[in-house]
């Protein structure tokens, strides 16, 4: 038996995860030490400090390209640009989780484990100040995520989905209104996500088992499952690949369910409809990046000597993610569940980017993450300024005539809508153009045509709604919109501003994500 | 061909079309701010470009190289095609000028005293104004884009003015006609101006000139045929003839200068200025020569038969622009003998169309020459005037019409063969029915009986801001043809190319006097017959006066082959729209809302389904990709 040795770390390269985790921890203690009215504040700036100074130190090691941990992190060019787009969206997130002024309280419940519909939780309802932990929640999901984007070898990964799971399950469980069904979507994500977890370690073996042999592993006959190995093992073993394409199936079912690819993507609707907006939000931008950024490593590095073998299977998947998100969106009633199909169909989108298996693909599915980011978050922020007596309004029916009840965000949303669809002079046409470009410059033409006719079924749903909310006359449902606080306002115009700066002036992202595409060996 | 690039006072004669086109943006933009003084802005603005236009034709008497180009700015670069907005000043374009501005400032002075009681008479001058600075673009454009940029700008003009009254159904309808088939033509020239960039590279007018004896003659055929659809379509020329009657639905100043003088003569303009394209093809000049006179002799035919005193002169626009495009496709000499006759015809057309305007100003705005006559005794100016036009037009010695049409007759004699008589012949029959109806018109309007409607008790001159500018182009009609005929060849020269003397199957002296005489045996045969008046209605007639009543059926024509169909087939089109298109886009939606409908099902909110479904997926995944490595999919 050999003995365990710490392997060398470059504590520098991992500095922001390092910043985030710690500042979690922080989070914790301020929820146990610091004055129950303080803590809204304390924990907010703490938040954003602590994300603003991983960002930095992102940004500060811009051109650090190296693998670290015993090969169990690499900080190349993607995971870079991927930890600073998670961290951008993040901040934006938590000022959308943030605000206190459209609800008394905040969107968030006082105490999760009262019983529903008990006096005690009437009571805090309409009286008490929603829980703070939320924000040590968020940071270790964002750590989860940093880490997931970095991960080098199945095993780091399977760590980094883990640690931004769990907090993103608790997460969903936390809505101030409309309990049940927030508690009910949280156990659906954490039992689906636990059963897609399983899947993932099932195929991390099968995986492990097809390198055994190949001569630079570490394990103990040879193997590894770090991602150099299964690559040198992908190209050089002479044993039969049954093992692994098992394993690339089933590690690919773990992480397009936390995609939401079809058929995987059967929690979504569920979970975006019952979390309280400002997470789903913090879930369609930052997991989706975390999600296609582990994906993007896992299939260029790991798997990239396969790439004949797992595109068209994975190409099956994209197709039906797409037609699947766009022909259920057209028949969706509530807002948020609309979004949700939508964002199931941008999963097919970001996967006909990803399967792209070159430098072109890999930039374009990172400026694609970004844009939809941004769109989405403006989307969902617009989404918790419409509300009534009962708090969000999300039902369609009650959002016609909303243009001539607030024409201001009804023109915003309509803006966001028309990015989504991919009108031209918003980043959804430009970040669109750039993975179809991508891909058909890859030889997936057919991918492409599907894309586009998905696209058109659904233009659909999404000028639906701006037909409801202009042409439509309001009625006495219609609700009103409230006036945002200065931080959804905040959250509102980065958002828009980048959907519009990015389909007007791409260029300067582009050349970012050009220059960051390259993963390290 | 080389042109010279513009120095000293000719780099500005991009003011020429500036200053009509500035007015008119005074005038758009004011609104009624201007309508005190709008209407002097406008004259004032044309007779400034009058000036400008003498100034700079006698700067160019003083060059050696008579053609002047000034390039501005690069109007279009894309690709190999680059086009310059550029100007040409040049013999060619400095008559077209002086008429364009020197006509054009008569009738705009005339109109100030023709439309003082229309509430819209400060728009009526913007729209003049717009067309003076069109029409100058047309003939000053040194390519022929910029061409096609005036070309498309006078269609603009024309149609506003036309359907000016467009509360009138009738008005309305005729701008629509007069726009409809003008696009035709246009479409022409447009396809003509691809052909050159395409086979030439370029469009510019020397570039072209220089380089069209390279093309093979299907080529040249091609593009002179085309360019000769965009001729006859602004000039009302055979087959695209029928909008230039209904034009007289517009005020009579617009009839005057734009359906008479100038925008209608557009056509022998471009074929002129083309000249090197069609002296390179004798088979296009034996089309534009039978376009030309096929058309004059309609234009006569249907002219006898015609009541309306606007649309008589119409028709008799029509054929006397047949006479000119029967000149220019003779082709050599007679390239300016056509331009001749269309200065010539430019001062006694607006004579008698303003002299028109005169008496239906004095006659409550009545029109039907059988309820004229015996106006001579009451509007003795713009009888005496109007006398000018009409022996101008007639073409005696020594009015106008005696140096400018008997030379086309003259060339048209001149051709080899059977032709020279077919041609020659058509032309000298023209010239005894033009005698024969415009005698009609002027002894039914002016002499005889008086068969006016009841209400009319004493009718009335026109004030001297309408009689001035009569009295102007009576002298022009008078004088213009005898001071042009040799003057003017001498100097389009350059342009045109030398003169030479026309031998014909029939001596000169010959012709002159068989012109005449025919002249004059039409002229009497119709005052013999009108002397005593007419009948106050249309009389039912033979065959042939009710073919010529209509319009010898080209309308009907156009109705049946055209209209018809086009209307059966916008209906074809409809219905395929509405059902086929749009039955297939409703099938398509419905079927994606019905599957949309029945996934929804799926989604039962249950996690037992929920993990089916994930598990059921990972199992495809898994197979498919084990299918792949036993190589049943591959």
């Amino acid at each position: 038996m050999t003995e365990i040795g710490l392997p060398p770390i470059n504590y520098g390269a991992i500095t922001p995860m390092l910043i985030l985790f710690g500042a979690s921890c922080v989070g914790v203690f301020v929820e146990a030490f610091v004055p129950k009215a303080q803590r809204h504040l304390v924990q907010l700036v703490l938040s954003l400090g602590a994300i603003t100074a991983a960002l930095v130190t992102v940004v500060w090691q811009a051109d650090t390209r190296t693998v670290t941990a015993g090969g169990a992190i690499a900080i190349d060019g993607p995971t870079l640009f991927l930890q600073g787009a998670i961290l951008v969206l993040g901040v934006v997130s938590i000022l959308l989780i943030g605000e206190r002024s459209l609800e008394r309280g905040g969107p968030f419940v006082a105490q999760a484990a009262i019983v529903v519909g008990s006096d005690a939780d009437r009571n805090q309802t309409v009286r008490q100040p929603g829980a703070t932990d939320i924000y040590p929640l968020s940071l270790f999901a964002l750590t989860g995520m940093l880490l997931f984007v970095a991960a080098n070898d199945l095993l780091t990964m399977f760590i980094g989905l883990e640690v931004l799971s769990l907090p993103l399950y608790l997460m969903c469980a936390l809505a101030r209104r409309r309990r049940l069904l927030s508690q009910e979507a949280a156990l659906k994500y954490f039992m689906l996500g636990a059963y897609a977890s399983a899947f993932f370690l099932f195929g991390l073996a099968l995986v492990y088992g097809f390198t055994a042999g190949t001569p630079s592993g570490s394990g103990d006959n040879g193997g590894g499952v770090d991602f150099a190995t299964i690559a040198a093992a992908v190209r050089n073993s002479e044993v039969s690949p049954a093992l692994l394409y098992a394993g690339i199936a089933l590690i690919a079912v773990g992480l397009l369910f936390k995609a939401a690819a079809a058929p995987f993507h059967v929690w979504t609707p569920d979970v975006y409809q019952g979390a309280p907006t400002p997470v789903t939000g913090f879930m369609a931008a930052c997991t989706k990046v975390a999600a296609f950024g582990a994906l993007l490593r896992v299939l260029h590095v790991a798997f990239g000597g396969a790439s004949w073998a797992y595109t068209p299977v994975l190409g099956a998947v994209a197709a039906l993610t797409m037609l699947v998100g766009a022909v259920l969106a057209v028949t969706q009633t509530d807002i948020k569940r609309l979004l949700a199909y939508s964002s199931v169909a941008n999963a097919g989108y970001l996967l006909v980017g990803a399967l792209a298996v070159n430098k072109q693909g890999l930039a374009s599915t990172m400026f694609y993450l970004v844009a939809y980011g941004f769109t989405v978050l403006a989307g969902f922020a617009v989404v918790t300024l419409v509300r009534d007596a009962d708090g969000e309004a999300t039902h369609l029916s009650r959002w016609a005539g909303l243009g001539r009840r607030s024409p201001l965000f009804a023109g915003v949303f309509t803006f966001i809508l028309l990015a989504f669809a991919g009108i031209p002079v918003t980043s959804g046409f430009t970040s669109k153009f750039a993975v179809f470009g991508a891909a058909s410059g890859a030889g997936h033409t057919w991918l492409v045509v599907v894309g586009v006719l998905s696209s058109m079924i659904l233009a659909f749903p999404y000028l639906r709604v701006v037909v409801m909310m202009w042409l439509s006359e309001p009625g006495e449902s219609t609700p009103s919109v409230l006036v945002p606080g200065g931080l959804t306002a905040a959250a509102l115009t980065i958002g828009v501003a980048a959907t519009l700066v990015l389909g007007v002036a791409p260029e300067s992202l582009l050349d970012l994500t050009n220059r960051a595409a390259e993963f390290v060996p | 061909m080389q042109y010279a690039p513009a120095t000293g006072l000719l780099s500005t004669m991009w003011l020429l079309v500036a200053i009509p086109l500035a007015s008119a943006a005074v005038l758009l933009l004011l609104g009624r701010r201007a309508d005190r003084w709008g209407h002097w802005l406008g004259v004032a603005s044309v007779a400034a470009s009058f000036v400008l236009g003498l100034t700079y034709f006698f700067q160019l008497r003083g060059l050696t190289n008579r053609s002047v180009e000034l390039s501005m700015w690069q109007f279009i670069e894309v690709g190999s095609l680059k086009v310059d907005f550029g100007l040409l000043f040049d013999p060619l374009s400095g008559v077209f000028v002086l008429l364009i501005t020197g006509v054009g400032s008569l009738i705009h002075l005339y109109a100030v005293g023709y439309m003082e009681h229309d509430p819209g008479r400060r728009r009526f001058f913007a729209y003049f104004n717009l067309f003076v600075a069109a029409m100058l673009l047309l003939v000053l454009g040194n390519n022929y884009v910029m061409l096609f940029f005036g070309w498309e700008g006078v269609g603009l003009a024309s149609y506003l003015l036309i359907s000016f009254w467009n509360h009138l159904p009738s008005a309305a309808t005729a701008g629509k006609k007069a726009f409809l088939m003008n696009r035709v033509g246009d479409a022409g020239l447009l396809i003509a101006i691809f052909i050159m960039f395409a086979t030439l590279g370029t469009t510019q007018f020397d570039e072209v000139f220089t380089h069209v004896g390279a093309l093979t003659g299907g080529i040249v055929l091609m593009m002179g045929l085309l360019l000769l659809l965009g001729a006859a379509g602004k000039s009302g020329q055979f087959p695209l003839q029928a909008w230039l009657p209904d034009a007289m639905e517009g005020p009579t100043p617009v009839s005057a200068l734009i359906h008479a003088a100038t925008m209608v003569t557009a056509g022998v303009y471009l074929i002129a200025r083309s000249n090197p394209i069609y002296s390179a093809n004798p088979t296009l000049q034996t089309v534009v020569v039978s376009v030309g006179a096929l058309t004059l002799l309609m234009g006569c035919i249907i002219g006898c038969a015609k009541d309306d005193i606007k649309r008589v002169l119409a028709w008799s626009t029509v054929s006397q622009i047949g006479y000119m495009f029967l000149g220019v496709g003779l082709g050599g000499g007679a390239y300016a003998l056509a331009i001749v006759h269309l200065l010539a015809h430019g001062f006694f057309k607006a004579n008698m169309f303003l002299g028109a305007g005169s008496v239906m100003h004095g006659m409550h705005d009545q029109t039907d020459i059988r309820r004229f006559g015996g106006l001579s005794k009451y509007m003795k100016i713009t009888w005496l005037t109007f006398a000018t036009g009409w022996l101008a037009i007639l073409g005696l010695f020594p009015f106008s019409g005696f140096f400018s049409k008997e030379p086309i007759i003259v060339a048209a004699f001149a051709r080899h063969g059977w032709t020279a008589w077919l041609y020659g012949g058509a032309a000298l029959l023209g010239a005894g029915l033009t005698a024969f109806y415009m005698t009609r018109l002027f002894v039914l309007t002016f002499h005889g009986p008086k068969r006016w409607t009841d209400e009319i008790e004493h009718p009335h001159e026109s004030p001297p801001v309408m009689t001035i500018p009569l009295i102007l182009l009576a002298i022009g009609s008078v004088a213009a043809g005898g001071l042009m005929a040799t003057s003017v060849p001498e100097w389009l020269t350059p342009v045109l190319g030398p003169q030479e003397e026309a031998h014909g199957v029939l001596s000169h002296t010959v012709l002159t006097v068989l012109a005449t005489a025919v002249t004059v045996i039409g002229a009497g045969l119709a005052w013999a017959l009108f002397r005593k008046g007419t009948a106050p209605q249309e009389l039912p007639a033979g065959p042939v006066v009710t073919a010529a009543r209509k319009n010898l059926y080209t309308d009907a024509f156009n109705e049946a082959v055209f209209e018809k169909p086009g209307i059966y087939l916008t209906r074809a089109l409809v219905f395929l729209d509405g059902k086929v298109v749009d039955g297939g886009v409703n099938l398509l939606a419905a079927a994606v809302g019905g599957g949309s409908g029945r996934l929804r099902r799926l989604q039962t909110g249950f996690v037992r389904s929920y993990a089916m479904s994930v598990l059921a997926g990972a199992l495809l995944v898994v197979a498919a990709f084990l299918a792949l490595q036993m190589g049943w999919l591959a």
